[in-house]
C-alpha cells in the first residue's frame, strides 16, 4: 500500500476506492501492459507469453483449495537469535518485511481440501524476504506436516525461496535435517508428501525438502537449482546451457515427475492424491 | 617448512631466529650458551602461540580450518583407524573422489571398534587436491555415502563421518545429476541409520554439502573447525555487498565450535595440539579418534528405533524457544 492510500483510509470523509492501487501490471518476461483484473483471473499468468508469476500465499492458497480453508496459526519462534547485524539489522529487515506481508513469515499453512480431497497445503512467499527458510520456516514446515498427520491427509508444499536465511546463520541450516525428520513422519503414517516447485527455488530449500516428495511437480519455466547461476559461472568460467535449472531443464535430467500449468495444478494435485490415498482409503 | 597465517607472523619471526641460533650453533664452536638462548626463545614461542590461539577471532578461526598443512580425511585415517577398506561408486554414474568411505577399525585401548567410515577428503597438494576437487563433493559422492550408508545399517556397523568441505560442488553436470536432491537424500540416510553414528567436523563445515554428513546424534567438533550455512565471503558478498567483509560476516554468523556448543548445534569440542591441529596432525587424529571411540561407546547398546528418535529429538530441540 502507498502512503498516499495509507493516508486516504485514515480519512474518513474520502470515500474508499474499489479499484485497486494498480489498475495495470507489466508482465515481468514479455513487458506486456496486463490488466490487473485480467491478469488476476488468468491465475497471474501472463496471458501472452504464459509466464507464471510469483503469488503470495493468500492467492496460492485459494487458487487451490476450495473456499473455506482454515490458515493455519504461525508457530512463534526465538526472534533473530544470533543478534545479526549486516549494514541493517536482522529485526529491523524482518519489521519492514513484516510491514509488507500478510503474514508473520515466509511459509503458510493452511488445511482444507482440494476438490474435495482434504489436505493441508503450505505455500512459501517469495516476497517475504526472498521465501527464506529460517526457524519460522522450519517450524511452520514442522507445524503443517504435524496437522497433516493427526488429519491423516498428505502434506503437499509449494516452494519458493532463494534458500536458507543467513541472518540465522547454522541455525537455518538445522532446519534441513529438521524438516526431514518431519518427512519421516509423514512417511511413517503413510501419507503421501507432494512436493510443488514454484519460481524460484534455489539453495538449501532445493537440498531438503524441496526434492523429497513422493511426487514431485513444477510450475513452467520455474527456476530450480542448489547453486546459483553466478556461483556456477565464477566456478566454471563457461556459458551455461540453455534453460538451464528451470523447470522443463529437470523433468528432462529425470529430477521432476511432471511440469503442470497452473490452471492444471488443482485437478492434478487431486488425481494425484487419489492415487496415493487410493489404498489407505480402501483400507 | 611452515606455512604461517597472517597473525602468526611474530611467531614466524621468533622460529626463524630460533632456527638461525641452530644453524650457527651447528657450524662454529661458540663458547656463548646457545642451548640456554635456544630454550628461553623456544618457551617464548610456546607462549607466544598459547595466547595467539587462544583468542582467535572466527575469521581467524576460518583461516585454521582451511589451513593447506591442515590434517585432512586420510591424515585421520592413517592415524586414529587401522585396516581402511576403501568402498568405491555409486552404482549409477562414478566414483567420486571428494566423499570417500570404507569399513575401517577405529583406535581404541580394547582392540577397535569396527565401523563404516565416510567424509569429505580436500587432498594435500595440487595433484591431489586435483584429485579430490578440494573435497567439494558431487551428486555420486553423496550417493556413495548414502549406499555406504545402508550398508553399514544393513549389517550393524556404527557410522562415522568426518566433515571437512567448503561445499558441496557448484557445477554445470553436478546440478544435472540432481546435486540437491542427493543432499537431501544423503541426510534423510543420516537420519534413517538403524545404526549409531557420530559426525565430527574436523575443517569446514560448508552449508548442505557438509550437513548431508552431519545429520548425526552426536556431532563433535575439532576445537578450530568452522560450520556455517554460508561461507563468510559468500554471505559478505550477498549480505554487504563486498566480500571484504568476510571478517565481519564469520562474526555475525557465529561460526565457531565455541559459539555452535553454545547455541546447542554441536555436542562436545575436541581440543586441538598447542597451535592447531596443522601443528601436530598425530596427536589431533588420536584425539579426535578418542572422543568418537568415547561417544560410540555412550550409543552402544541403543536399539534402531531409540537411536532414530534420538536423531529426530536431537535436531528437533535446536533453537527451540525451551
Amino acid at each position: 500500500m502507498s502512503w498516499l492510500n495509507r493516508v486516504r483510509q485514515r480519512i474518513p470523509f474520502v470515500a474508499k476506492r474499489d479499484t485497486p492501487d494498480n489498475l495495470w501490471q507489466k508482465c515481468r518476461k514479455c513487458q506486456e501492459m496486463l490488466f490487473t483484473k485480467d491478469y488476476e483471473e488468468n491465475l497471474w499468468v501472463c496471458p501472452r507469453c504464459d509466464d507464471h508469476g510469483r503469488i503470495g500465499a493468500d492467492c496460492r492458497l485459494g487458487q487451490v483449495l476450495d473456499a473455506g480453508y482454515e490458515i493455519l496459526p504461525s508457530p512463534t519462534v526465538k526472534e533473530d537469535p544470533l543478534k545479526f547485524k549486516d549494514s541493517k539489522r536482522y529485526t529491523d529487515r524482518l519489521k519492514t518485511a513484516r510491514n509488507n506481508a500478510p503474514h508473520p513469515d515466509a511459509l503458510t499453512n493452511a488445511a482444507g481440501s482440494i476438490e474435495g480431497r482434504k489436505a493441508v497445503v503450505g505455500v512459501q512467499d517469495f516476497g517475504f524476504m526472498g521465501g527464506s527458510m529460517g526457524m519460522a520456516v522450519g517450524e511452520a514446515f514442522i507445524a503443517g506436516v504435524d496437522r497433516a498427520v493427526t488429519e491423516g491427509c498428505p502434506y503437499i508444499i509449494f516452494t519458493a525461496a532463494g534458500g536458507a536465511r543467513m541472518q540465522e546463520g547454522i541455525l537455518s541450516l538445522m532446519q534441513m535435517p529438521r524438516t526431514t525428520v518431519a518427512i519421516q513422519r509423514l512417511k511413517a503414517a503413510g501419507l503421501p508428501y507432494i512436493v510443488v516447485l514454484t519460481d524460484p527455488t534455489t539453495g538449501g530449500v532445493t537440498a531438503s525438502y524441496a526434492m523429497l516428495g513422493d511426487v514431485q511437480i513444477a510450475e513452467p519455466d520455474a527456476l530450480i537449482g542448489f547453486a546459483g547461476q553466478r556461483v556456477i559461472q565464477d566456478t566454471i568460467r563457461e556459458k551455461l546451457p540453455e534453460g538451464f535449472q528451470r523447470a522443463e531443464y529437470l523433468l528432462a535430467h529425470g529430477m521432476i515427475d511432471m511440469v503442470i500449468h497452473r490452471k492444471d495444478l488443482r485437478d492434478r494435485l487431486a488425481s494425484v492424491i487419489d492415487y496415493l490415498m487410493a489404498a489407505k482409503q480402501a483400507a | 617448512m611452515t606455512s604461517y597465517l597472517e597473525f602468526e607472523k611474530p611467531l614466524a619471526e621468533l622460529e626463524r631466529r630460533i632456527s638461525e641460533l641452530r644453524t650457527a650453533a651447528d657450524q662454529d664452536d661458540v663458547a656463548v650458551d646457545i642451548d640456554a638462548e635456544v630454550a628461553r626463545l623456544e618457551k617464548k614461542a610456546r607462549d607466544q602461540l598459547a595466547s595467539i590461539y587462544k583468542s582467535l577471532t572466527p575469521w581467524q578461526k576460518t583461516q585454521v580450518a582451511r589451513h593447506p598443512s591442515r590434517p585432512h580425511f586420510g591424515d585421520y585415517i592413517a592415524h586414529a583407524f587401522t585396516d581402511f577398506v576403501p568402498l568405491g561408486g555409486d552404482r549409477a554414474f562414478a566414483d567420486d573422489q571428494a566423499i570417500i568411505g570404507g569399513f575401517a577399525t577405529l583406535d581404541t585401548p580394547d582392540g577397535g571398534v569396527k565401523v563404516m567410515v565416510i567424509g569429505h577428503e580436500k587432498g594435500n597438494d595440487t595433484q591431489s587436491r586435483l584429485k579430490h576437487n578440494f573435497g567439494m563433493g558431487k551428486p555420486e559422492g553423496y550417493r556413495k555415502a548414502i549406499r555406504l550408508m545402508e550398508m553399514a545399517g544393513k549389517f550393524g556397523l556404527p557410522v562415522v563421518t568426518l566433515v571437512d568441505t567448503s561445499g558441496a560442488f557448484p557445477g554445470v553436470e553436478a546440478e544435472e545429476r540432481g546435486q540437491a536432491e542427493a543432499i537431501a537424500r544423503a541426510t534423510e540416510a543420516c537420519l534413517n541409520l538403524p545404526v549409531p553414528m557420530v559426525a565430527a567436523i574436523v575443517g569446514e563445515g560448508g552449508s548442505g554439502g557438509a550437513v548431508a554428513l552431519a545429520s548425526a546424534e552426536r556431532v563433535l567438533m575439532m576445537e578450530n573447525a568452522v560450520y556455517s550455512v554460508i561461507s563468510p565471503e559468500g554471505c559478505a558478498s550477498i549480505l554487504w555487498r563486498t566480500a571484504e567483509k568476510a571478517p565481519e560476516a564469520a562474526e555475525a554468523m557465529r561460526v565457531t565450535a565455541q559459539d555452535l556448543k553454545q547455541l546447542g548445534v554441536i555436542d562436545s569440542i575436541v581440543p586441538e595440539p598447542l597451535g592447531g591441529a596443522h601443528r601436530d596432525p598425530v596427536a589431533a587424529a588420536k584425539a579426535l579418534g578418542k572422543a568418537i571411540a568415547d561417544e560410540l561407546g555412550k550409543l552402544s547398546g541403543m536399539g534402531a528405533d531409540k537411536l532414530r528418535d534420538a536423531r529426530a529429538s536431537r535436531f528437533l530441540k535446536i533453537g527451540s524457544l525451551a
